[in-house]
């Protein structure tokens, strides 16, 4: 039985389906490579040479393209990615003070997951919610107007749930009533 | 004061504008309508939107053109865009379709930002409710007119922004920005004619449609047409988006959101998103349209106001933006991906204390071999904050230097 089967779900491959014949299969390694992430949480070197094989293209050009674009995680992350913005409306915000906030809270720095594999913690650029500021994104949820006592009921909320209240379909993250 | 967003949402019907434009006008007269709104790019580079359409080559030299739409929103300080993708996806649908009518375009692409996930999911319900309901397609309103939609998830990255670099990502490729020319005009997405503007460019076209150019052109200055949805930030009393006449001074425009909160004085302002150099407190009697503020030496940019406090260190945020510039650059071009990241270092020890006066000398050479060298504007954009920085607020690099330590390290404004 082919690995394919492992990374390349059928569910994974639905995902670009409908793509197919509106793009060249080039087009479709951005899409192909989310919907690896959407399901496995990562994109791994693995995934890649899959997908190369997939798509009838050279691994080269497939892993340029994996590792060229900050989004795909090479590694994998914990169930809640913490990605605090800390550009210059947030940072004018005290986005790092909330980082330092965090690394204390989870015992993990910026950069690292937690041994239990709950939250990974980074920091990233610009998420364009700087009139929310500061702000993070929690997976693929943005969480805005974040203050240390905000971030400390969200990590005592998700520490004692065994779901993560964020993941798909909740979308919960506590800010998106904040949205501009 | 008449808007086009703030009221557009609503005071006009979606797709009222499509069904004028599909019945009454020709292709060539809503490109004369575009430029005599005087509507400038609203991406940055304030490019007049109707000589950008006149670019694209006609039908018989061009079966196959398309249109792109640049939802890629990555300047530090911007997110109008995000706010129009959430607040009214229609108009930017409806845009599309006439814009798409007017180049020729019989298919139009979206590229959205990758961390836009959410916005992602709800702008392609509404491209599904615009099929179901006739407004995308094959033979819209039983014209002799198709076009169709498609949505283009980015992965994070803030060159991709950069318009051929946006269409080497939609392509499947790195983003990397293509030499030019040829332009996209000529050869853009999958090697055909292509298009590039900005969410907030194309979702005003519906209001130029149904009000005229000449309304649209009222509403801005001389030379560039419309109010502008201007992203505010930083030490504001009020940050939000907020839509103004570029006729207002950037002081006005503070005022509007609130002034600076806590009874802070103003120490610099950002005027257009992290590439527009800095502007002193003494510098914000200025308007806001893009031609009087290139006129100070700064620019309009993406709209994105971001204002520091007194507290600020200013060789600090720098810094932050030096930063996410090395942490951007795409490392095509030698001068880029290693002055980037050499700047910041640079910056760095200035803001660790062990910086040395001939860093601010070496900054300036730095900068002069960074810009107008590259195959894109990344790198003259980099030299924006941190050339701006060194000359408004020389003191406080020296102060830095000669105290041999940050002297508002324990001062920033704590608000969290």
């Amino acid at each position: 039985m082919s690995r394919d089967h492992t990374i390349l779900t059928p569910k994974v491959l639905e995902k670009i389906s409908h793509l197919r014949e509106h793009f060249p299969v080039e087009a479709l390694t951005i899409p192909l490579l989310h919907a690896i992430q959407d399901e496995h949480g990562y994109v791994s070197r693995e995934a890649i040479s899959e997908s190369a094989a997939h798509l009838g293209l050279p691994l080269a050009k497939v892993l340029k393209v994996a590792t060229f674009y900050t989004i795909f995680n090479q590694e994998p992350k914990g169930k809640l990615h913490l990605q605090v913005c800390t550009n210059i409306a947030c940072w004018l915000n005290g986005a790092n003070d909330l980082v330092a906030h965090l690394e204390q809270r989870l015992g993990i720095k910026a950069g690292e997951t937690t041994t239990d594999g709950k939250f990974s913690l980074s920091r990233v650029e610009c998420l364009a919610a700087c009139g929310t500021a500061p702000a993070m994104q929690v997976n693929d949820t943005y969480v805005e107007n974040l203050s240390k006592a905000k971030l400390d009921d969200l990590i005592d909320k998700w520490s004692k749930s065994e779901c993560c209240g964020i993941c798909d379909g909740d979308g919960d993250g506590g800010g998106e009533e904040e949205k501009a | 004061m008449k808007k086009v967003f703030t009221e557009a949402a609503a005071n006009s019907k979606d797709y009222q504008a499509l069904t004028e434009v599909l019945t009454h006008k020709t292709p060539e007269a809503v490109i004369t309508e575009v430029k005599k709104s005087n509507l400038r790019g609203r991406g940055g580079a304030g490019f007049p939107t109707g000589v950008k359409w006149s670019f694209m080559p006609n039908n018989e030299v061009a079966p196959v053109k398309y249109l792109v739409c640049n939802a890629d929103e990555g300047e530090p300080g911007t997110f109008k865009d995000r706010f129009i993708i959430n607040q009214m996806p229609h108009k930017l649908i409806e845009g599309m379709i006439i814009s798409g009518y007017a180049i020729g375009a019989k298919v139009g692409y979206i590229y959205i930002r990758g961390e836009f996930r959410k916005e992602a999911e709800f702008l392609q319900t509404a491209i599904n409710k615009a099929y179901s309901d006739g407004w995308l397609g094959k033979n819209i309103l039983g014209k002799n007119f198709t076009f169709d939609l498609f949505l283009y998830r980015g992965a994070g990255a803030y060159i991709c922004g950069e318009e051929t670099a946006l269409l080497n990502s939609l392509e499947g490729k790195r983003g990397e920005p293509r030499l030019k020319p040829p332009y996209p005009a000529q050869v853009g997405a999958f090697s055909k004619p292509s298009c590039v503007n900005n969410v907030e460019t194309l979702a005003n076209i519906p209001w130029i449609m149904l009000h005229g150019g000449e309304a649209f052109a009222k509403l801005g200055t001389e030379k560039s047409g419309g109010t502008r949805l201007y992203s505010m930030s930083g030490h504001l009393q009020h940050p939000g988006i907020y839509e103004f006449s570029p006729t207002l001074t950037l002081r006005e425009a503070i005022q509007e959101a609130g002034g600076v909160r806590g009874g802070k004085k103003l120490k610099a302002v950002i005027p257009g998103g992290a590439s527009a150099p800095m502007l002193r407190a003494d510098e914000i009697d200025v308007c806001i349209d893009f031609d009087s503020l290139a006129s100070v030496g700064s620019m309009a940019g993406s709209g994105g106001i971001i204002v520091m406090d007194e507290t600020t260190c200013i060789v600090e945020a720098a810094l932050v933006l030096l930063k996410f510039y090395a942490h951007e650059s795409c490392g095509q071009c030698s001068q880029c991906r290693e002055g980037s990241p050499w700047l910041s270092r640079i910056f760095q020890r200035i803001e660790n204390g062990q910086g040395k006066l001939a860093d601010l000398e070496l900054i300036e050479d730095l900068c002069k071999n960074m810009a107008m060298q590259t195959i894109c504007a990344f790198s003259d954009a980099v030299t924006g904050p941190a050339l701006s920085s060194i000359h408004k607020f020389k003191e406080e690099f020296i102060q830095h230097i000669e105290s041999g330590a940050c002297p508002l390290k324990n001062h920033q404004a704590k608000r969290v």
